[in-house]
């Protein structure tokens, strides 16, 4: 088993991976990809060259790796304040101006902000209203997004975080159970698109009212935070909002003078300025 | 009096602690010397859906004010940092934090073993680790991190311990340089404040 990796051997991995797939992670914190390597090791028992080899030689193999790398837990209604102030506080305020609106869930990993998000604008009574765009790196991770079937077992979670978000009714109300797994309803997610798309080397596709990026950017180093921040701004509406994790910040970045705090709990920003 | 041998190249102290470990921490913050020259991050075990509480009852005892760090926030010297809840805390190369939803270990999140693993990476043999009582084992590889890298090890004395397991974890892994009952702790940081003055 591999015990620990050199920085050195961390930058010949993201560098092979930037010459020939494309993706950047030379700017991903250190820790934790430090961390996401070692796991990837040990759970495929292979070594450092054997890794090496494989992102040359085989072709699938990008994938599996991805699906490896990115941190893919994740809970419904997590941190239930957060969803209450967007119910309360940020879609009315968007409602104010616009009938229909755009969501982006940038980094939407297994889905459960989206179907989270749905289950809101349903009891809200504004689903069809909304057009969402949900994207991750990791194409696995966005099928399983798109069934919306989750392991029962997280549901108790789950259903505890709907509870403290005081929802309308019973999570159950909106899955099914089959075989050990809770099978959302589809027709929840049928205004959504999910998409493949790379916050590091992906261009701006849309412009939306509400961007949801939480727990996503702390993968990244400060620098990196702050391309993928001017990519969300300028993929905002004048006005729109901007949530990122509760122990996000925008304070040390270069466009936080574009962006007013709407609740600093919650980190939610609002644009004010192009 | 220089009892435990100490000298002024330290440059952080990392504690962990998990069950029973409250009543010695709030000792240790509030027979902090003034002024205190390193930062302490701490990592405790705590309900992972209660945000809000824990660091202002600390911060209630504590000589310095308790802070739950920001992702990437910098580490500052005498700074008293606590891993918020629900995220592991790291330490990063170029001395700030980083934290991380990643899967729970030990079943913690925050989990001791990355907060004192990565400080290690970071601080080497200028680290002083502490355990406190704690019910299960995390924290112990974390300890095994800190000597590997030539760092100082203390876990808090199992007798003293509400629950024992954790300092114990620590004791059957590596070797740890010194078993303190909390008092002692309190003397010991008072002994290192006074080598940088």
């Amino acid at each position: 088993m591999v015990q620990d990796i050199d920085i050195a051997d961390l930058k010949k991995i993201t560098e092979l991976i930037q010459k020939k797939h494309g993706y950047d992670f030379r700017n991903y914190a250190m820790s934790s990809f430090k961390r996401r390597m070692l796991r990837m090791l040990e759970l495929k028992s292979m070594s450092i060259d054997t890794l090496l080899k494989k992102l040359t030689d085989q072709p699938g193999f990008i994938e599996e790796f991805l699906d490896e790398l990115t941190v893919n837990v994740t809970e419904m209604f997590r941190d239930p304040s957060f969803w209450r102030i967007m119910r309360d506080e940020i879609i009315p305020g968007i409602l104010l101006n616009h009938k229909e609106f755009k969501i982006w869930h940038a980094g939407c990993s297994s889905g459960e902000e989206v179907f989270s998000m749905a289950i809101m604008l349903k009891e809200m009574g504004i689903l069809d209203q909304v057009t969402t765009i949900a994207t991750d790196l990791d194409t696995n991770i966005l099928d399983k997004a798109k069934l919306g079937t989750y392991p029962i077992k997280n549901m108790e979670l789950n259903e505890k975080n709907y509870i403290r978000y005081e929802g309308k009714k019973s999570l159950k109300e909106y899955y099914k159970e089959e075989n050990g797994k809770a099978i959302f309803d589809k027709d929840l997610v049928k205004n959504v698109s999910f998409r493949k798309h790379d916050l590091v080397t992906g261009e701006i596709f849309n412009k939306f009212d509400l961007i949801l990026c939480r727990n996503v950017m702390i993968y990244f180093n400060q620098a990196l935070q702050n391309d993928v921040l001017k990519k969300f701004h300028e993929s905002l509406f004048k006005y729109g909002y901007l949530a990122i994790g509760s122990k996000e910040s925008l304070i040390w970045c270069d466009i936080a003078t574009k962006f007013i705090v709407v609740n600093n709990e919650e980190k939610v920003y609002k644009k004010i300025k192009d | 009096m220089n009892k435990y041998n100490l000298n002024n190249s330290y440059k952080a102290v990392v504690i962990g602690g998990s069950a029973g470990s409250f009543q010695g921490i709030v000792k240790i913050l509030s027979q902090l010397p003034k002024n205190f020259p390193l930062p302490i991050i701490m990592c405790l075990h705590r309900l992972k859906h209660v945000r809000n509480g824990f660091v202002e009852a600390l911060s209630l005892k504590s000589v310095v004010a308790v802070t739950e760090p920001y992702d990437k926030e910098a580490i500052k010297k005498g700074g008293v940092y606590l891993a918020p809840a629900n995220y592991h805390l790291s330490v990063e190369l170029g001395n700030y934090f980083a934290l991380s939803t990643e899967e729970m270990i030990n079943n913690s999140r925050p989990a001791i073993d990355i907060t004192l693993g990565t400080a290690a990476f970071v601080y080497r043999e200028k680290l002083i680790g502490i355990l406190l009582s704690g019910a299960n084992r995390d924290g112990g590889l974390g300890m095994k991190y800190i000597k590997d890298k030539g760092g100082m090890t203390i876990v808090q004395e199992p007798t003293e311990c509400m629950i024992d397991t954790m300092p114990r974890a620590a004791l059957a892994v590596t070797q740890i340089d010194h078993v303190m009952k909390v008092d002692q702790i309190v003397d010991f940081l008072k002994e290192l404040d006074r080598q940088y003055k």
